[in-house]
């Protein structure tokens, strides 16, 4: 556990356990400030108990990712599509 | 503004997302068809309004969330805000991370991979109610931005970002019970390190 405080204001502020988990999330989604991004990268460099729950939830992000975006369209929708208005859309040369 | 002879080139590209996007949001497969459908067409007929040069797929997503709230959503019978129990924060983590360690010789995400079964994914994900899993498919399936999302839904940011942590926390919860029918996990969870993350 490291929970050591920086004293310069140019260096990232070193977080706790608790506080570096509760931006998992956040981190993840890759909506955190680089300051904040860099902040919780020092502590997972120096803490194998909370990169261990960031390297999880990054992975479980890959696999729910995939898992639930390989469905196979059915046939006949781009041809559905087509005939809504019209439109040779996969190029194919007819309509639907 | 957007010459609708190009929709068809720019757009259709986008077909297969939007239909597994459907897929999750009307959990059933003729409602899916309709809706990518509808998607398509409203998306032709308004090709004007979108400026070129901006996200074509946020935007066609943006049409299909629409649409999926205000048309198909009311016809299903499941309440529209529903509150979801609370669960411990890195639940699945502690429970099938150690099942995971002792995994050796393959990478981590390979197991996980193998582990979670797509189905089981698929329902953890469908399973939820609409106000969570609208934000789930459009952050960890689709992959957008709080701010896109926040604008697909027309909530506030901080709301996304509470919902994406509560629905992310049942899906965890309900794979962790997949794992658990299927005797993958043991039925005593994983004693937690008490001094590790414990107020997160």
């Amino acid at each position: 556990m490291s929970n050591d405080a920086t004293t310069t204001t140019d260096e990232p502020v070193i977080r706790d356990c608790a506080e570096t988990l509760r931006e998992l999330d956040v981190f993840l989604d890759g909506e955190l400030s680089h300051h904040q991004q860099a902040a919780i990268r020092h502590h997972l460099d120096g803490c194998m108990d909370c990169l261990g729950a960031f390297d999880f939830h990054a992975e479980l992000k890959i696999v729910v990712a995939q898992k639930c975006n390989n469905d196979e369209m059915p046939p006949g929708l781009l041809g559905k599509i087509e005939r809504c208005f019209g439109t040779d859309f996969d190029g194919d040369g007819k309509i639907g | 503004m957007a010459d609708q002879a190009t929709f068809a080139d720019e757009a259709m590209q986008y077909a297969p997302q939007l239909y597994s996007g459907a897929l999750r949001m009307t959990r059933n497969r003729s409602d899916a068809e309709d809706l990518v459908q509808e998607t398509y067409l409203k998306g032709y007929r308004s090709y004007h309004t979108f400026s070129e040069g901006t996200n074509l797929r946020a935007w066609l997503f943006r049409i299909m969330t629409n649409t999926y709230i205000n048309t198909y959503r009311a016809k299903q019978r499941r309440p529209n805000e529903t509150e979801l129990g609370d669960f411990e924060d890195l639940y699945l983590y502690r429970n099938l991370g150690a099942l995971q360690d002792a995994s050796l010789g393959r990478s981590a995400e390979e197991s996980l991979m193998e582990m979670l079964p797509d189905d089981e994914v698929k329902q953890a994900l469908e399973d939820l109610p609409d106000n969570f899993r609208l934000p789930v498919i459009l952050a960890d399936v689709e992959g957008f931005a709080y701010k896109e999302i926040a604008e697909m839904l027309d909530i506030p940011i901080g709301t996304v970002m509470s919902r994406l942590h509560r629905g992310r926390k049942a899906m965890q919860k309900a794979l962790h019970d997949f794992a658990l029918e299927r005797g993958l996990v043991a039925a005593q969870p994983v004693a937690a390190d008490s001094s590790f993350g414990q107020d997160s």
